[in-house]
């Protein structure tokens, strides 16, 4: 199946791009999305300690499950204010 | 027009609008307190250009939205507006204005501090600083809603 990742700030900037698809089998959870984009793109790998994830615009876990069609976003430590 | 209590936006913030916005349904209140966080000219030892600003702008109103409903819990009878601009900022220009009003100063002030606080540890918002010499994003804490020490240190300085 196919879910929609979104990488943001030096995510964004390592990969190249804020938005891609990514194949995946399933079941699959954030951690199968994070462990395929990595495989491609090991310069990610560092922020696995750091970054916070959300599935679909909230909050989630690496343990949580996604769906064909869903939107991944993996969140570097924030900086805002 | 209606101002939001929580937005983000690439236009420049208003904070008369936002307090007259935050006034108006205090009727009554005794106090209204705001604050602007602005674009410094230097940080840790750089001497600042200029910051870009960069949001996951569906999460992030839920994370300002989130923040509200937490300082109205902490402080039932606050009512609180958050504004985060993004995009490019000048140096002076404001990054983020808030709004609290209540009966009381004491949980104006305290909401007011809160919500910039709990902004710096959840909400996805990122700076790119660009200074003499070079450029980088910076990255505070790792955002975790959940994560109730964080909460509780926020509440803490808040109230000191």
């Amino acid at each position: 199946m196919r879910v929609n990742v979104r990488l943001f700030a030096r995510l964004r900037d390592l990969a190249g791009t804020g938005e891609l698809v990514q194949e995946v089998s399933s079941p699959a959870t954030v951690a199968t999305v994070w462990n395929s984009l990595v495989a491609n793109m090991p310069e990610l790998r560092d922020y696995e300690r750091t970054m916070s994830v959300a599935v679909n615009a909230d909050y989630s876990r690496m343990s949580a499950a996604v769906h064909e069609g869903d939107e991944v976003a993996f969140l570097p430590p924030v900086s805002g204010g | 027009m209606a101002v939001p209590l929580v937005a983000i936006t690439s236009a420049p913030l208003d904070l008369q609008a936002l307090v007259n916005e935050i006034a108006a349904g205090a009727s009554g209140d005794g106090a209204i307190t705001s604050f602007a966080g602005l674009v410094r000219d230097h940080n840790q030892g750089r001497r600042v250009s200029f910051l870009e600003y960069e949001a996951y702008e569906p999460l992030a109103v839920r994370a300002l939205t989130r923040i509200i409903d937490e300082a109205r819990q902490a402080w039932p009878r606050v009512r609180v507006g958050v504004h985060h601009r993004i995009g490019r900022l000048e140096i002076g220009d404001a990054s983020i204005i808030i709004a609290a009003a209540s009966p009381h100063r004491a949980d104006a002030f305290a909401a007011c501090r809160y919500a910039i606080e709990r902004v710096k540890q959840i909400v996805p918002i990122w700076k790119h600083e660009h200074f003499e010499g070079g450029d980088l994003w910076l990255e505070g804490a790792t955002a975790d809603p959940d994560n109730d020490e964080a909460r509780e240190a926020a509440r803490r300085i808040a109230c000191a």
